[in-house]
C-alpha cells in the first residue's frame, strides 16, 4: 500500500512526462517553446490579466475581469468574496472548464507549472485535468454521479491518466478512500452515492480530487453545502492531505474565518477583480479596502449579542455588463468620494509583504490611515 | 423484489377487470347490434340469433358470461365471421402483429435514441437542426401519408420492396419503417430534452474535470442517466406498436389483429372487440411493470421491497 504511494509521488517533477504518453510529453514542451514561458521556480500557478466574459442575450457579463495571481508550490490561496463576483469562474477558466456557450477566455496567460495552459490543444488539457489539477466542488450531492458506484467514479481518472491495471486502480481507489476517512473501505466500493451521508460524499469528492496526485487542488466553496460540524472536518482534512501530499490548493470560499484558518495567502474578489491581496496575518491585522472590512465585519461574533441582527455589507454586487470606469464597491462603500466614481483605483502595494489594495482612500494620502 | 413483481402482476387483474366492465357496458350501450346491416333481417330471425348468442339476457348475465369465457381463455364466438371463434382470429394475426411491433419498436430505439443524442451534442447547431427537423417531420407526418411515400418510392418507382402481404423479409421492410416513424420522432425528441437537461448536470463537470474523453463522459456518464425519462415512455410505445396498427395492416395489406380494432366496433362484433380491448390493456398494463423494473435496473436509487 505505502510503496505504490510512493511510487505515485515520485512523478514528482513534471509528473506529465512521467506519467502520460509521448503525446503530453510533446504537448507540455511545445508549450513551453511556443510561448517562451520559464518555468517560475516557486510559483506552481501564475494568472496574469485573466478576463473571462459570458456572451448572453442581455449583454457581455465580465465574470472575470483582470484578474492576476499566483500560487506558489504546496502553498494554500484563498479567494474570497460574495456569490456572482468571479470566484468559481476563475476556478474553471485555470481548468478550461467554463461552460462555452456562453462563456469564453477572452485574455489573459494561464501558466501552470511552465505550461501555458490556454495555449494547450483540448486533448493536452484533457490531460492534465484531473491527473494534474484536482477538482472539489460545493455540493457534494449533486457533484456526483447518481448511476455510478463510488469505487467507479474515483477509478475513473486514476485508469484514464495513471495506466494502473483495474486490480492496482482498485487498490489505490480504496487506499484513497481509507485515506479520506472512510470506514471499511473496501465494502463500499460497490456503494452508490446515496448510500452516503453528505460529508462521506465531499470525502468521496476529495478522493478523486486527489486520486492521480495533482499539484494542484481547485476547492470551489468545499464546504458550504455541509453542515457546520462536518466543514471543520472536511476543511481539516483538505488541510492535512493537502500538506502530506505538498499539494497547493485555491481555496475558494466566501467565509473569511475558513480563509484564515486554512490558507497561507488570501486574494479577496469582488465584482470580477481582485480587490485586496496578501498573506493571511497582514490582511487580518490591517485590511486595506473597505470590502474586506464589510467581509470581516459581517463573520458572526461569540461575544455577539443573542437575537441581534447579523451585520451585513448594504446593497448588492453590481452587474457586470459595461461596468463603468470606478471604484466597483463605490456604491455600497460608506466612504465613497468623487475619485471614485470617477475613476478605478489600481491594485496598489500597502504595509506588509505581498499586500496589495484597490482602494483610493487607504492609498497613502487617502482620506483613510 | 421477487414479491414486489408479484404484486405487480397480480394488480394487473383489477386493472383489466375494471376496463372490461367499462367497455362492456359502453359497447352495448352504443345504439346497433352485429345483424344489422344493409338488408334488414326479419324481427323473427333476428331474435333468434339473439337467442342463440344469449344477447336476449339482461347485460349483467351477458357480462358474466363473457368473463366466466374470458378467465378460462374462451373469448367467444365472432358475431361477424361466423364460422370462426374469436379465439381463431385472434390467434392467427396475433404473432404478425407482434413481429411487426417489435420490429418496429427495435428500429424506433435504435434510430430514435442516437438521434436524440447527436441532436443534444451537436445543441444549436447542424447536427441539432437535422434531427429536430426529421423529429418534427415525423411527429407531424400521419402514418398513411409515410406509408403511402413509402409505397410509391421504395415500391412503386424503385421497385426494391414488395408493398403489399407478408410473405418473408422483404415485405417486412417498409410496415416497419412506416410503423416506426412516429415513435422514432417521438423518442429522440424526450432523448434530446433527457440530454440537454443532464448536460448542465454537476455530476457532468465533475467528469469533465477528471480528464475523461468526451466520449467517456457521454457515453458513462451522460446518456445512462438521460435515458432514465426515456424508458418511461418506452413502455406505452412497446405496448402500442405491438397491439397492432389499423392504418398499417390494411395499406399493407398484412394478416394481423391491428385492423381489428376498427371493424369490430363497425360490426358491433362485441367479443372480438372485447378481445381486442382486452389485449391492448393487458400490453400496457404490463409493459408499466417491465418499465418499472427497468427504472430500477438503470437507476441505484430506485429499489423496491
Amino acid at each position: 500500500m505505502e510503496q505504490s504511494d510512493a511510487d505515485v509521488s515520485t512523478a514528482d517533477l513534471p509528473s506529465i512526462i512521467e506519467l502520460s504518453p509521448d503525446e503530453a510529453r510533446r504537448a507540455s514542451s511545445e508549450a513551453v517553446i511556443e510561448t517562451g514561458a520559464k518555468r517560475n521556480a516557486d510559483k506552481l500557478l501564475e494568472v496574469r490579466g485573466l478576463k473571462t466574459q459570458f456572451f448572453t442575450a442581455d449583454g457581455v457579463i465580465q465574470a472575470v475581469d483582470d484578474v492576476s495571481f499566483d500560487v506558489g508550490y504546496g502553498e494554500t490561496l484563498g479567494l474570497v468574496g460574495e456569490s456572482g463576483c468571479g470566484k468559481s469562474v476563475s476556478a474553471l477558466s485555470i481548468a478550461r472548464l467554463v461552460p462555452d456557450p456562453p462563456g469564453k477566455i477572452v485574455a489573459g496567460q494561464i501558466l501552470f507549472d511552465g505550461i501555458d495552459i490556454l495555449k494547450l490543444s483540448n486533448e493536452a488539457m484533457r490531460k492534465l485535468r484531473g491527473k494534474e489539477i484536482g477538482f472539489i466542488f460545493q455540493d457534494p450531492l449533486t457533484s456526483l454521479n447518481p448511476t455510478l458506484t463510488i469505487g467507479y467514479q474515483i477509478s475513473e481518472a486514476i485508469r484514464e491518466h495513471m495506466g494502473l491495471s483495474p486490480r492496482a486502480a482498485r487498490d489505490r481507489v480504496v487506499e484513497l478512500l481509507a485515506k479520506v476517512g472512510i470506514p471499511r473501505p473496501a465494502d463500499r466500493l460497490k456503494d452508490y452515492p446515496h448510500q452516503f451521508s453528505g460529508g462521506m460524499r465531499q470525502r468521496v469528492m476529495i478522493a478523486i480530487a486527489l486520486s492521480c496526485d495533482p499539484k494542484l487542488i481547485l476547492a470551489d466553496e468545499p464546504t458550504t453545502a455541509l453542515d457546520v460540524t462536518i466543514q471543520a472536518q472536511i476543511l481539516e482534512l483538505i488541510q492535512r492531505l493537502s500538506h502530506e501530499f505538498g499539494t497547493a490548493v485555491l481555496l475558494i470560499t466566501h467565509d473569511l474565518g475558513i480563509a484564515a484558518g486554512m490558507c497561507d495567502r488570501v486574494n479577496v474578489m469582488y465584482a470580477g477583480r481582485i480587490v485586496e491581496t496578501g498573506t493571511v496575518d497582514t490582511m487580518f491585522e490591517n485590511p486595506q479596502m473597505p470590502y474586506a472590512w464589510g467581509l470581516l465585519d459581517s463573520l458572526p461574533r461569540i461575544d455577539d449579542i443573542r437575537g441581534a441582527k447579523l451585520r451585513t455589507i448594504e446593497g448588492l454586487p453590481p452587474l457586470l455588463i459595461s461596468p463603468p470606469d470606478a471604484c466597483r464597491f463605490g456604491p455600497r462603500c460608506r466612504y465613497v468620494r468623487d475619485i471614485c466614481r470617477e475613476d478605478e483605483p489600481e491594485l496598489t502595494e500597502r504595509a506588509g509583504e505581498g499586500h496589495f489594495a484597490r482602494c483610493w482612500a487607504t492609498e497613502p494620502g487617502g482620506w483613510i490611515s | 423484489m421477487i414479491t414486489y413483481l408479484a404484486r405487480r402482476i397480480l394488480w394487473i387483474i383489477p386493472v383489466l377487470f375494471t376496463v372490461s366492465i367499462i367497455t362492456f357496458t359502453l359497447m352495448h350501450a352504443v345504439p346497433g347490434g352485429p345483424w344489422d346491416s344493409e338488408k334488414r333481417l326479419p324481427q323473427g330471425v333476428q331474435n333468434r340469433l339473439n337467442a342463440q348468442y344469449g344477447l336476449d339476457q339482461p347485460i349483467y348475465v351477458q357480462y358474466i358470461t363473457w368473463a366466466g369465457g374470458f378467465v378460462q381463455g374462451n373469448l367467444g364466438p365472432s358475431y361477424r365471421f361466423k364460422d370462426r371463434t374469436v379465439n381463431d382470429i385472434v390467434s392467427d394475426g396475433i404473432w404478425t402483429t407482434v413481429q411487426l411491433g417489435v420490429m418496429a419498436f427495435l428500429l424506433a430505439v435504435f434510430v430514435g435514441i442516437p438521434l436524440g443524442i447527436i441532436a443534444s451534442l451537436g445543441h444549436n447547431r447542424w447536427p441539432d437542426y437535422l434531427s429536430t427537423s426529421v423529429s418534427i417531420v415525423g411527429i407531424s407526418t400521419p402514418s398513411f401519408v409515410l406509408a403511402i411515400l413509402l409505397i410509391v418510392f421504395f415500391g412503386v418507382q424503385l421497385r426494391w420492396f414488395p408493398t403489399s402481404g407478408w410473405k418473408g423479409p422483404p415485405n417486412w421492410v417498409l410496415p416497419t419503417i412506416a410503423l416506426a416513424g412516429f415513435p422514432i420522432a417521438q423518442i429522440a425528441r424526450y432523448t434530446r430534452a433527457s440530454m440537454l437537461e443532464v448536460t448542465r448536470k454537476d455530476y457532468i463537470r465533475t467528469a469533465q474535470s477528471k480528464g475523461l474523453r468526451d466520449r467517456a463522459v457521454v457515453i458513462r456518464h451522460m446518456v445512462r442517466n438521460a435515458l432514465i425519462p426515456v424508458v418511461t415512455i418506452l413502455g406505452p410505445i412497446l405496448a402500442f406498436l405491438v397491439t397492432g396498427s389499423f392504418i398499417i395492416e390494411t395499406i399493407f395489406a398484412i394478416p394481423g389483429v391491428g385492423r381489428y380494432y376498427i371493424t369490430a366496433i363497425g360490426t358491433r362484433d362485441y367479443s372480438l372487440l372485447m378481445a381486442m380491448t382486452m389485449l391492448y390493456a393487458f400490453a400496457v398494463a404490463f409493459m408499466n411493470v417491465v418499465v418499472d423494473v427497468l427504472y430500477a435496473y438503470i437507476d441505484p436509487r430506485i429499489r423496491y421491497s
